[in-house]
Protein backbone atom coordinates (compact mmCIF):
# COMPACT_ATOMS: atom_id res chain seq x y z
CA UNK A 1 0.00 0.00 0.00
CA UNK A 2 1.71 3.29 -1.31
CA UNK A 3 1.88 6.58 -0.46
CA UNK A 4 -1.80 7.41 1.26
CA UNK A 5 -0.35 10.34 3.02
CA UNK A 6 0.57 11.97 0.40
CA UNK A 7 -2.38 12.55 -1.54
CA UNK A 8 -4.96 15.25 -1.69
CA UNK A 9 -7.45 14.44 -3.77
CA UNK A 10 -9.29 16.15 -6.31
CA UNK A 11 -13.09 16.90 -5.09
CA UNK A 12 -14.37 18.46 -8.62
CA UNK A 13 -13.69 17.68 -12.62
CA UNK A 14 -10.73 19.67 -13.48
CA UNK A 15 -9.03 20.16 -16.34
CA UNK A 16 -5.90 20.82 -14.48
CA UNK A 17 -2.76 18.53 -14.79
CA UNK A 18 -3.29 16.32 -11.67
CA UNK A 19 -1.27 12.95 -10.36
CA UNK A 20 -2.00 9.27 -9.68
CA UNK A 21 -1.07 7.23 -6.67
CA UNK A 22 -1.63 3.52 -7.11
CA UNK A 23 -3.14 1.28 -4.33
CA UNK A 24 -0.88 -1.64 -4.51
CA UNK A 25 3.00 -1.88 -5.03
CA UNK A 26 3.90 -1.05 -8.94
CA UNK A 27 6.80 -3.00 -9.86
CA UNK A 28 10.24 -1.20 -9.28
CA UNK A 29 12.20 0.80 -12.16
CA UNK A 30 14.99 -1.32 -11.50
CA UNK A 31 13.01 -4.55 -11.68
CA UNK A 32 11.93 -4.32 -15.11
CA UNK A 33 13.03 -6.70 -17.95
CA UNK A 34 12.81 -6.64 -21.75
CA UNK A 35 9.53 -8.17 -21.29
CA UNK A 36 8.35 -4.99 -19.34
CA UNK A 37 9.80 -2.43 -21.36
CA UNK A 38 7.84 -4.60 -24.85
CA UNK A 39 4.69 -4.38 -22.66
CA UNK A 40 5.31 -0.51 -21.64
CA UNK A 41 5.86 0.10 -25.73
CA UNK A 42 7.25 3.59 -25.06
CA UNK A 43 10.24 3.18 -22.12
CA UNK A 44 9.39 7.06 -21.55
CA UNK A 45 6.23 5.33 -19.29
CA UNK A 46 8.62 3.42 -16.77
CA UNK A 47 8.64 6.58 -14.69
CA UNK A 48 4.54 6.30 -14.55
CA UNK A 49 3.36 4.39 -11.25
CA UNK A 50 0.07 3.30 -13.64
CA UNK A 51 2.00 2.29 -16.34
CA UNK A 52 4.37 0.46 -13.83
CA UNK A 53 1.54 -1.08 -11.95
CA UNK A 54 -0.21 -2.31 -15.00
CA UNK A 55 3.02 -4.12 -16.71
CA UNK A 56 2.51 -6.51 -13.97
CA UNK A 57 1.13 -8.10 -17.09
CA UNK A 58 2.86 -7.22 -19.76
CA UNK A 59 0.92 -8.78 -22.83
CA UNK A 60 -1.95 -7.65 -21.73
CA UNK A 61 -0.45 -3.67 -21.37
CA UNK A 62 1.32 -3.89 -24.76
CA UNK A 63 -1.87 -5.13 -26.51
CA UNK A 64 -4.36 -2.44 -24.47
CA UNK A 65 -1.74 0.21 -24.91
CA UNK A 66 -1.50 -0.04 -29.01
CA UNK A 67 -5.28 -0.60 -29.11
CA UNK A 68 -5.87 2.99 -27.45
CA UNK A 69 -3.17 4.69 -29.58
CA UNK A 70 -5.08 3.57 -32.59
CA UNK A 71 -8.24 4.34 -31.54
CA UNK A 72 -7.56 7.60 -30.51
CA UNK A 73 -4.15 8.95 -32.45
CA UNK A 74 -4.82 7.45 -35.77
CA UNK A 75 -5.95 10.06 -37.88
CA UNK A 76 -5.75 9.52 -41.21
CA UNK A 77 -8.79 9.48 -41.43
CA UNK A 78 -12.53 9.40 -39.68
CA UNK A 79 -13.38 11.37 -36.63
CA UNK A 80 -11.43 14.59 -35.80
CA UNK A 81 -9.07 13.78 -32.80
CA UNK A 82 -11.08 16.46 -30.76
CA UNK A 83 -14.30 14.52 -31.40
CA UNK A 84 -12.57 11.47 -30.19
CA UNK A 85 -11.39 13.03 -26.97
CA UNK A 86 -14.90 14.62 -26.60
CA UNK A 87 -16.56 10.92 -25.73
CA UNK A 88 -13.63 9.97 -23.68
CA UNK A 89 -13.86 12.74 -21.31
CA UNK A 90 -17.95 12.52 -21.54
CA UNK A 91 -17.87 8.95 -21.26
CA UNK A 92 -15.63 9.60 -17.89
CA UNK A 93 -17.77 12.51 -16.84
CA UNK A 94 -20.53 10.11 -16.74
CA UNK A 95 -18.50 6.91 -15.04
CA UNK A 96 -16.77 9.80 -12.72
CA UNK A 97 -13.39 8.93 -13.22
CA UNK A 98 -11.96 13.00 -12.25
CA UNK A 99 -8.44 11.33 -13.28
CA UNK A 100 -9.40 10.43 -17.10
CA UNK A 101 -11.85 13.24 -17.20
CA UNK A 102 -9.04 15.45 -16.65
CA UNK A 103 -6.53 14.34 -19.28
CA UNK A 104 -8.97 14.16 -21.85
CA UNK A 105 -10.79 17.22 -21.61
CA UNK A 106 -7.89 19.14 -21.40
CA UNK A 107 -7.24 17.04 -25.14
CA UNK A 108 -10.11 18.03 -26.65
CA UNK A 109 -10.13 21.38 -25.54
CA UNK A 110 -6.83 21.35 -27.25
CA UNK A 111 -8.01 19.75 -30.77
CA UNK A 112 -11.17 21.69 -30.37
CA UNK A 113 -10.44 25.17 -29.48
CA UNK A 114 -13.29 24.98 -27.30
CA UNK A 115 -12.44 24.83 -23.78
CA UNK A 116 -15.18 27.08 -22.33
CA UNK A 117 -17.54 24.10 -23.57
CA UNK A 118 -15.58 21.33 -22.54
CA UNK A 119 -15.68 22.94 -19.12
CA UNK A 120 -19.29 22.89 -18.87
CA UNK A 121 -18.91 19.43 -19.45
CA UNK A 122 -17.08 18.67 -16.68
CA UNK A 123 -18.91 21.17 -14.93
CA UNK A 124 -22.65 20.73 -15.67
CA UNK A 125 -22.39 16.95 -16.69
CA UNK A 126 -23.45 15.17 -19.67
CA UNK A 127 -26.99 16.99 -20.05
CA UNK A 128 -24.75 20.17 -20.98
CA UNK A 129 -25.82 21.76 -24.01
CA UNK A 130 -22.51 21.85 -26.06
CA UNK A 131 -24.80 22.30 -30.10
CA UNK A 132 -26.23 19.83 -32.15
CA UNK A 133 -22.96 17.90 -32.95
CA UNK A 134 -20.92 17.71 -29.92
CA UNK A 135 -24.50 16.52 -28.02
CA UNK A 136 -24.84 13.66 -30.01
CA UNK A 137 -20.96 12.48 -29.40
CA UNK A 138 -21.93 13.16 -25.73
CA UNK A 139 -25.34 11.03 -25.79
CA UNK A 140 -24.15 7.95 -27.82
CA UNK A 141 -20.86 8.08 -25.46
CA UNK A 142 -22.69 8.00 -22.43
CA UNK A 143 -25.72 5.64 -23.93
CA UNK A 144 -23.10 2.92 -24.50
CA UNK A 145 -21.55 3.86 -21.22
CA UNK A 146 -24.83 2.82 -19.46
CA UNK A 147 -25.17 -0.74 -18.03
CA UNK A 148 -27.27 -2.47 -19.59
CA UNK A 149 -25.82 -0.64 -22.63
CA UNK A 150 -28.44 1.76 -23.99
CA UNK A 151 -26.98 2.83 -27.08
CA UNK A 152 -29.52 2.03 -30.10
CA UNK A 153 -30.97 3.16 -33.50
CA UNK A 154 -31.63 6.45 -32.19
CA UNK A 155 -27.83 6.84 -31.33
CA UNK A 156 -26.56 6.34 -34.98
CA UNK A 157 -29.44 8.60 -36.75
CA UNK A 158 -28.92 11.69 -34.33
CA UNK A 159 -25.32 10.97 -34.89
CA UNK A 160 -25.53 11.00 -38.72
CA UNK A 161 -27.95 13.86 -38.45
CA UNK A 162 -25.12 15.98 -37.06
CA UNK A 163 -22.83 14.73 -40.10
CA UNK A 164 -21.05 11.98 -38.86
CA UNK A 165 -20.47 8.90 -41.57
CA UNK A 166 -20.25 5.53 -40.60
CA UNK A 167 -16.96 5.35 -40.18
CA UNK A 168 -17.15 8.13 -38.06
CA UNK A 169 -19.39 6.46 -35.85
CA UNK A 170 -17.00 3.47 -35.27
CA UNK A 171 -14.65 5.81 -34.05
CA UNK A 172 -16.90 7.35 -31.24
CA UNK A 173 -17.95 3.39 -30.33
CA UNK A 174 -13.97 2.80 -30.20
CA UNK A 175 -13.48 6.01 -28.35
CA UNK A 176 -16.38 5.85 -26.22
CA UNK A 177 -15.86 1.81 -25.71
CA UNK A 178 -12.15 2.13 -24.95
CA UNK A 179 -12.61 4.63 -21.95
CA UNK A 180 -15.36 2.03 -19.79
CA UNK A 181 -11.87 -0.24 -20.09
CA UNK A 182 -9.76 3.20 -19.20
CA UNK A 183 -11.95 4.62 -16.58
CA UNK A 184 -12.36 0.81 -14.85
CA UNK A 185 -8.43 0.36 -13.66
CA UNK A 186 -7.77 4.12 -13.23
CA UNK A 187 -10.84 4.64 -10.78
CA UNK A 188 -10.06 1.05 -9.09
CA UNK A 189 -6.29 0.64 -8.83
CA UNK A 190 -5.96 3.92 -7.20
CA UNK A 191 -6.34 7.55 -6.75
CA UNK A 192 -6.25 11.10 -8.48
CA UNK A 193 -4.14 13.45 -6.22
CA UNK A 194 -3.74 17.45 -6.89
CA UNK B 1 -3.35 -15.71 -38.26
CA UNK B 2 -5.21 -18.47 -37.77
CA UNK B 3 -7.80 -17.56 -35.21
CA UNK B 4 -10.68 -15.81 -36.10
CA UNK B 5 -11.34 -11.97 -34.67
CA UNK B 6 -13.35 -12.27 -31.80
CA UNK B 7 -15.26 -8.48 -31.77
CA UNK B 8 -16.19 -9.70 -35.73
CA UNK B 9 -17.49 -13.07 -34.84
CA UNK B 10 -19.71 -11.46 -32.15
CA UNK B 11 -20.50 -8.83 -33.82
CA UNK B 12 -21.55 -10.66 -37.21
CA UNK B 13 -19.28 -8.61 -39.01
CA UNK B 14 -19.04 -10.64 -42.43
CA UNK B 15 -15.65 -10.57 -44.70
CA UNK B 16 -16.08 -7.87 -47.59
CA UNK B 17 -19.09 -6.09 -45.85
CA UNK B 18 -19.19 -1.89 -45.26
CA UNK B 19 -18.57 -2.24 -41.61
CA UNK B 20 -15.33 -4.80 -42.38
CA UNK B 21 -13.93 -2.13 -44.69
CA UNK B 22 -14.27 0.24 -41.35
CA UNK B 23 -12.56 -1.42 -38.88
CA UNK B 24 -9.76 -2.20 -41.55
CA UNK B 25 -9.13 1.08 -41.30
CA UNK B 26 -8.20 1.06 -37.29
CA UNK B 27 -6.28 -2.22 -38.16
CA UNK B 28 -4.04 -1.60 -35.26
CA UNK B 29 -6.81 -1.01 -32.63
CA UNK B 30 -7.90 -4.73 -34.27
CA UNK B 31 -5.48 -6.46 -34.23
CA UNK B 32 -4.78 -5.40 -30.74
CA UNK B 33 -8.08 -5.89 -29.58
CA UNK B 34 -7.61 -9.08 -30.48
CA UNK B 35 -4.46 -9.96 -28.91
CA UNK B 36 -6.03 -8.74 -24.89
CA UNK B 37 -8.40 -11.24 -25.79
CA UNK B 38 -5.72 -13.58 -26.09
CA UNK B 39 -3.40 -12.26 -23.40
CA UNK B 40 -6.23 -12.59 -21.40
CA UNK B 41 -7.60 -15.83 -21.88
CA UNK B 42 -4.94 -17.84 -23.40
CA UNK B 43 -2.24 -16.31 -21.46
CA UNK B 44 1.35 -17.51 -21.22
CA UNK B 45 1.10 -17.56 -17.74
CA UNK B 46 -2.49 -18.48 -15.78
CA UNK B 47 -0.52 -18.79 -12.38
CA UNK B 48 -1.70 -15.85 -10.78
CA UNK B 49 -5.04 -15.96 -11.99
CA UNK B 50 -6.04 -19.24 -13.35
CA UNK B 51 -8.01 -19.85 -16.46
CA UNK B 52 -11.01 -21.45 -15.02
CA UNK B 53 -11.16 -18.34 -12.48
CA UNK B 54 -10.74 -16.28 -15.77
CA UNK B 55 -14.03 -17.68 -17.37
CA UNK B 56 -16.10 -17.63 -14.55
CA UNK B 57 -15.77 -13.78 -14.28
CA UNK B 58 -15.86 -13.32 -17.57
CA UNK B 59 -19.34 -15.12 -17.72
CA UNK B 60 -20.57 -13.08 -14.56
CA UNK B 61 -19.65 -9.51 -15.64
CA UNK B 62 -20.97 -10.34 -19.47
CA UNK B 63 -23.93 -11.84 -17.85
CA UNK B 64 -24.43 -8.54 -15.57
CA UNK B 65 -24.72 -6.77 -18.86
CA UNK B 66 -27.74 -8.73 -20.52
CA UNK B 67 -28.25 -11.41 -22.69
CA UNK B 68 -26.36 -11.13 -25.53
CA UNK B 69 -23.99 -13.37 -27.89
CA UNK B 70 -21.21 -11.81 -25.70
CA UNK B 71 -22.61 -13.40 -22.69
CA UNK B 72 -23.50 -16.69 -24.55
CA UNK B 73 -20.24 -16.97 -25.45
CA UNK B 74 -18.32 -16.42 -22.12
CA UNK B 75 -20.86 -19.25 -20.77
CA UNK B 76 -19.65 -21.80 -22.92
CA UNK B 77 -16.09 -20.94 -22.78
CA UNK B 78 -17.10 -21.75 -18.48
CA UNK B 79 -18.85 -25.07 -19.69
CA UNK B 80 -15.54 -25.93 -21.60
CA UNK B 81 -13.30 -25.57 -18.58
CA UNK B 82 -12.82 -28.95 -16.54
CA UNK B 83 -12.75 -26.64 -13.52
CA UNK B 84 -15.39 -24.16 -14.55
CA UNK B 85 -17.96 -25.73 -15.79
CA UNK B 86 -18.79 -27.21 -12.26
CA UNK B 87 -18.95 -23.48 -11.27
CA UNK B 88 -21.43 -22.59 -13.96
CA UNK B 89 -25.06 -22.93 -11.81
CA UNK B 90 -23.71 -20.85 -9.17
CA UNK B 91 -22.50 -18.07 -11.60
CA UNK B 92 -25.73 -17.77 -13.59
CA UNK B 93 -27.28 -17.37 -10.06
CA UNK B 94 -25.29 -14.98 -9.12
CA UNK B 95 -25.73 -12.61 -12.32
CA UNK B 96 -29.54 -13.11 -11.18
CA UNK B 97 -28.99 -11.69 -7.91
CA UNK B 98 -26.79 -9.17 -8.87
CA UNK B 99 -28.52 -7.85 -12.14
CA UNK B 100 -29.08 -4.16 -11.80
CA UNK B 101 -28.46 -0.53 -13.82
CA UNK B 102 -25.41 1.75 -13.63
CA UNK B 103 -23.58 3.61 -13.64
CA UNK B 104 -23.99 4.69 -9.79
CA UNK B 105 -22.02 5.47 -6.58
CA UNK B 106 -20.58 8.09 -4.33
CA UNK B 107 -17.16 10.97 -5.37
CA UNK B 108 -15.50 12.14 -2.91
CA UNK B 109 -16.92 14.20 -0.46
CA UNK B 110 -17.63 17.69 -1.71
CA UNK B 111 -19.60 19.50 -4.46
CA UNK B 112 -19.70 16.33 -6.16
CA UNK B 113 -21.52 14.32 -2.93
CA UNK B 114 -25.09 16.00 -4.91
CA UNK B 115 -24.60 13.29 -7.64
CA UNK B 116 -24.22 10.36 -5.47
CA UNK B 117 -26.29 7.95 -6.23
CA UNK B 118 -27.52 4.59 -4.10
CA UNK B 119 -27.84 1.57 -5.44
CA UNK B 120 -26.71 -2.53 -4.76
CA UNK B 121 -23.72 -3.22 -2.74
CA UNK B 122 -23.79 -6.95 -4.27
CA UNK B 123 -22.65 -9.60 -1.76
CA UNK B 124 -22.56 -13.46 -3.03
CA UNK B 125 -25.13 -15.48 -1.77
CA UNK B 126 -24.77 -17.89 0.62
CA UNK B 127 -25.24 -20.62 -1.07
CA UNK B 128 -22.90 -19.34 -4.12
CA UNK B 129 -20.06 -18.76 -1.29
CA UNK B 130 -18.79 -22.66 -0.82
CA UNK B 131 -19.21 -23.54 -4.63
CA UNK B 132 -17.05 -20.36 -5.55
CA UNK B 133 -14.33 -20.38 -2.74
CA UNK B 134 -13.03 -17.26 -1.24
CA UNK B 135 -10.58 -16.30 -4.19
CA UNK B 136 -14.02 -16.20 -6.63
CA UNK B 137 -16.34 -14.79 -4.18
CA UNK B 138 -13.65 -11.58 -3.25
CA UNK B 139 -13.72 -11.44 -7.23
CA UNK B 140 -17.13 -11.53 -8.29
CA UNK B 141 -17.76 -8.87 -5.81
CA UNK B 142 -15.33 -6.27 -6.61
CA UNK B 143 -16.24 -7.12 -10.44
CA UNK B 144 -19.73 -6.25 -9.68
CA UNK B 145 -18.12 -2.96 -8.42
CA UNK B 146 -15.94 -2.29 -11.22
CA UNK B 147 -18.98 -2.68 -13.63
CA UNK B 148 -21.99 -0.48 -11.91
CA UNK B 149 -20.03 1.86 -9.52
CA UNK B 150 -16.65 2.11 -10.35
CA UNK B 151 -16.27 5.59 -8.54
CA UNK B 152 -16.84 3.45 -5.36
CA UNK B 153 -13.93 1.96 -5.75
CA UNK B 154 -11.42 2.24 -2.23
CA UNK B 155 -8.16 0.53 -1.46
CA UNK B 156 -10.00 -1.08 0.96
CA UNK B 157 -11.19 -3.36 -1.80
CA UNK B 158 -7.92 -3.94 -2.90
CA UNK B 159 -6.99 -5.16 0.60
CA UNK B 160 -10.02 -7.58 0.36
CA UNK B 161 -8.74 -9.32 -2.53
CA UNK B 162 -5.11 -9.73 -1.25
CA UNK B 163 -6.61 -10.98 2.11
CA UNK B 164 -8.65 -13.63 -0.52
CA UNK B 165 -5.41 -14.50 -1.74
CA UNK B 166 -5.08 -12.51 -4.77
CA UNK B 167 -1.44 -11.61 -5.64
CA UNK B 168 -0.51 -7.83 -6.85
CA UNK B 169 -0.55 -9.36 -10.40
CA UNK B 170 -3.30 -11.16 -10.11
CA UNK B 171 -5.55 -8.24 -9.38
CA UNK B 172 -3.72 -6.31 -12.42
CA UNK B 173 -4.79 -9.16 -14.51
CA UNK B 174 -8.02 -9.54 -13.01
CA UNK B 175 -8.72 -5.65 -12.95
CA UNK B 176 -7.79 -5.97 -16.68
CA UNK B 177 -10.03 -8.15 -17.69
CA UNK B 178 -13.26 -7.17 -16.27
CA UNK B 179 -11.98 -3.41 -17.71
CA UNK B 180 -11.33 -4.76 -21.42
CA UNK B 181 -15.02 -6.97 -21.32
CA UNK B 182 -16.56 -3.19 -20.38
CA UNK B 183 -15.18 -2.21 -23.84
CA UNK B 184 -15.45 -5.83 -25.63
CA UNK B 185 -19.20 -5.93 -24.69
CA UNK B 186 -19.69 -2.16 -25.82
CA UNK B 187 -18.06 -2.51 -29.24
CA UNK B 188 -19.43 -5.72 -30.18
CA UNK B 189 -23.37 -3.89 -29.14
CA UNK B 190 -22.35 -0.30 -30.90
CA UNK B 191 -21.25 -2.68 -34.02
CA UNK B 192 -23.98 -4.35 -34.13
CA UNK B 193 -26.59 -1.43 -33.72
CA UNK B 194 -24.82 0.11 -36.39
CA UNK B 195 -24.39 -3.03 -38.59
CA UNK B 196 -28.50 -3.47 -38.54
CA UNK B 197 -28.80 0.46 -39.51
CA UNK B 198 -26.88 -0.49 -42.61
CA UNK B 199 -29.44 -3.28 -43.78
CA UNK B 200 -28.67 -6.98 -44.25
CA UNK B 201 -26.39 -6.56 -47.12
CA UNK B 202 -24.27 -4.23 -46.38
CA UNK B 203 -24.05 -5.27 -42.49
CA UNK B 204 -23.30 -8.99 -43.61
CA UNK B 205 -26.10 -9.64 -41.13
Amino acid sequence: MSAANNVNPPVVFTQDELGWVSWIDPLPEGELTERHFAGLVDRARAKSEYFRLLVRDPEVLEARTKTDKDIFYNVADGLPRAERELAAAATSRYNGCIYCASVHARFASTYSKRRDDVQRLLEEGVKADLGERWNAVVKASVALSATPIAFGPDNVEELRRAGLDDAEIVDVINGASFFNWANRLMLSLGEPTK
Amino acid sequence: MGTQDIIDTLAGIEPESALDAIRARRLQARENAQKSYLALFEPIDASAFSLAERAAVAAFVTGLHGESPVAAFYREKLAANADGAPLLDAIKAEIERGKTSGPYGAYPAGPLSVENTAGLIYRVSAEGKPVLGARLVAALEHAHLLVFRPRDAASADMKALLVAGWSNTGIVTFSQLVAFLSFQVRVVTGLRVLGASLGPTAAGA
